[in-house]
């Protein structure tokens, strides 16, 4: 080997490093985040974190009741009026969307998905809230529910388009109705991938915290009416994070692991039912 | 004597016709469940498009004073005062673009050696949990982020990264100036690790779909492994991953809580990444329910015009560019 092959040979193997390392880096990344959460969070969970209201401030002890219910209440708001919209639009799209309307409304679509979650929460106050005149946990499950439409339709489609023809054709031979085709036969194949495609964007709204600023607002009492406004983790995250007081951040990085532990079990979830499918 | 046949063999056709997709509009009405089927499904998929329509004229109706107001100043104008009534968007434009451009210096090549790692270097058995790994960064949502940086990154940055920092380059208007520690470089590392994911998705698949051959040729003229990663593969993937990169800037232009927590949320330009800035995002996030009056609320929700014009032109350029690259694989739309 002459000496320009030797160098050669050592950038190959320097570069070799160094992208490793870079990935290393970013492995550590999020093996920093988890560990603060669970080291900041985990000694302020005990049961009276998950039974009981906020106390005024400067007081010490209470917990986050009223935002674990608020979340659950949101996302499922979110998903009740997101899902069906979503899943309709993506079998539109896989079973009739070779158009001229299937390409704008994938367009749409994509739009959307790329849409600053700030930007859906001034629409959602927009349309929603300033009509109705006071805050609500419904505008901000439908603001969630705007974020969510496009994610699903997409993912619907996707996994819809991967069903074999044959399956089709042999549904249709058979003399099923194309409607019954399409749900019984077709989406039924599909059922896995669509639930998969679900729970990861119900995952990533779950955690979401700029459409609920000016819809869901934060509600410092325990309340389950959707009408009103109502709390959730991620605002008592931002409002406790922001907030001056010792127990507050204390509080805010319990309620950090519970929403991350939450996000987590949807994504496992997601990960399971995906495995179903193979 | 046989010649050899010059004239290059015809390819075979390459859009042969794959199996038909039935043509279910044209009998649409046989049956009627199914014309009730296909009304429903359109009128759900209709919901998008009329969702995309009431966003942009709520949007462009609630901004109108402002609009009519100050017209093109809006943008060029650096004075946000709400008791005088004057509002320019300057500040908040150059932060948001700053902040995001800062992020892409760190994130780039994070995520491009992440990419390059998995497809190329990585042994069989790491590459499914690294990349499991990098896109569960993906799921953190954005307001833990926030906590993480205001507890965890900024103590970091002021007790071990800036002082070093300011002895070797402190001379440069880079890092000027007194750090507080909510600033641009904080926000910037924030949104590098948060669009760290997208861009190192999107440039595996586009990587992945570079064909072996281009790595052979390299290989078998010679080339050491990296020099043919460097003068093969990435030339080939390059548009894919230029698409990646602005992909993750419409990401990180309009990423909201993260940043206002960390940015320090001032109007000003200045060219310090030490300083605080303030961003479009975290200006709506932070002023909208503070605005006092019609013109106040007007400006902000320009400001969300403005912003959701930016992404919609960056998103659909970086689409474009990974469609072209990536054309087959489902890479464009599985990352998004």
């Amino acid at each position: 080997m002459n000496l320009r092959q030797i160098r050669r040979h050592f950038v190959s193997g320097l570069m070799t490093g160094v992208v490793a390392l870079l990935s290393a880096l970013a492995c550590l990344a999020l093996f920093l985040i988890l560990a603060n959460l669970v080291i900041k969070g985990a000694s302020s969970l005990d049961l009276n974190f998950f039974i009981k209201d906020p106390v005024p401030a400067g007081q010490t002890g209470g917990g986050v009741a009223n935002a674990i219910v608020g979340t659950l209440i949101i996302v499922g708001l979110a998903a009740l009026v997101g899902l069906p919209v979503g899943i309709g639009a993506g079998l539109y799209l896989a079973e009739y969307g070779n158009g001229r309307l299937g390409w704008v409304v994938r367009f749409v679509a994509d739009v959307l998905n790329g849409t600053p979650s700030i930007v859906i929460g001034v629409f959602a106050w927009t349309w929603l809230v300033k009509p109705m005149g006071h805050f609500s946990a419904l505008a901000g499950g439908v603001a969630l529910a705007v974020l969510m439409v496009p994610m699903i339709a997409r993912t619907t489609e996707e996994m819809v388009r991967l069903v074999p023809h044959s399956l089709r054709e042999a549904a249709l031979a058979l003399g099923y109705p194309r409607w019954r085709t399409s749900l019984s036969i077709v989406a039924r194949t599909a059922l896995a991938g669509i639930v998969t495609g679900c729970l990861v964007g119900i995952a990533r709204i779950a955690g979401e915290t700029a459409p609920l600023l000016f819809t869901a607002l934060g509600n410092l009492n325990f309340s389950t009416s959707v009408l009103e406004p109502m709390q959730t983790l991620s605002l008592q995250i931002f409002s406790y994070a922001t907030g001056p007081f010792e127990e507050w951040h204390r509080l805010a990085w319990a309620a950090a692991l519970v929403l991350m532990g939450l996000v987590l079990v949807l994504g496992a979830a997601a990960r399971i039912a995906m495995r179903q499918r193979q | 004597m046989t010649t050899l046949p010059l004239e290059p063999v015809p390819a075979p056709a390459e859009d042969l016709p794959g199996p038909q997709e039935p043509t279910w509009k044209n009998r649409a009405g046989v049956n009627v469940g199914d014309r009730v089927y296909y009304v429903l499904l359109t009128v759900l998929a209709l919901a998008l498009p009329g969702l995309l329509l009431v966003l942009l004229a709520l949007l462009v109706r609630s901004s109108w004073p402002s609009i009519q107001r100050f017209g093109l100043h809006f943008l060029w104008g650096s004075d946000w005062d709400p008791v005088a009534g004057t509002f320019g968007a300057a500040p908040m434009i150059f932060g948001t673009l700053a902040s995001s451009l800062l992020a892409l210096v760190i994130a780039v090549p994070l995520s491009l050696g992440v990419a390059i790692y998995l497809t190329e270097f990585a042994p069989k058995w790491l590459r499914q949990p690294v990349a499991f790994v990098v896109e569960m960064l993906a799921a953190i949502p954005s307001v833990v982020y926030g906590l993480w940086g205001i507890f965890v990154l900024i103590p970091f940055l002021r007790n071990y990264v800036v002082p070093p920092l300011r002895a070797v380059l402190g001379w440069t208007p880079l890092f000027r100036g007194v750090f507080y520690g909510s600033s641009l470089l904080a926000a910037g590392i924030i949104l590098a690790i948060m669009i760290v994911p997208y861009i190192a998705a999107v440039s595996r698949e586009v990587l992945l779909a570079v064909p072996s051959a281009q790595r052979e040729a390299a290989l078998g003229m010679g080339a050491t492994r990296w020099e043919a990663v460097w003068t093969a593969v990435l030339p080939y993937g390059r548009p894919g991953v230029i698409g990646a990169t602005i992909l993750g800037l419409g990401r990180a232009l309009g990423e909201t809580m993260a940043v206002t927590m960390v940015i320090g949320n001032r109007h000003d330009i200045g060219v310090s990444v030490l300083a605080p800035a303030y961003t479009m995002a975290a200006a709506i996030a932070n002023e909208f329910s503070e605005a006092t009056t019609n013109l106040y609320l007007s400006a902000l929700f320009e400001v969300g015009l403005v912003l959701f014009a930016i992404t919609v032109v960056v998103n659909a350029f970086a689409r474009l560019l990974i469609w072209r690259v990536a054309k087959g694989t489902a890479a464009g739309s599985r990352a998004l």
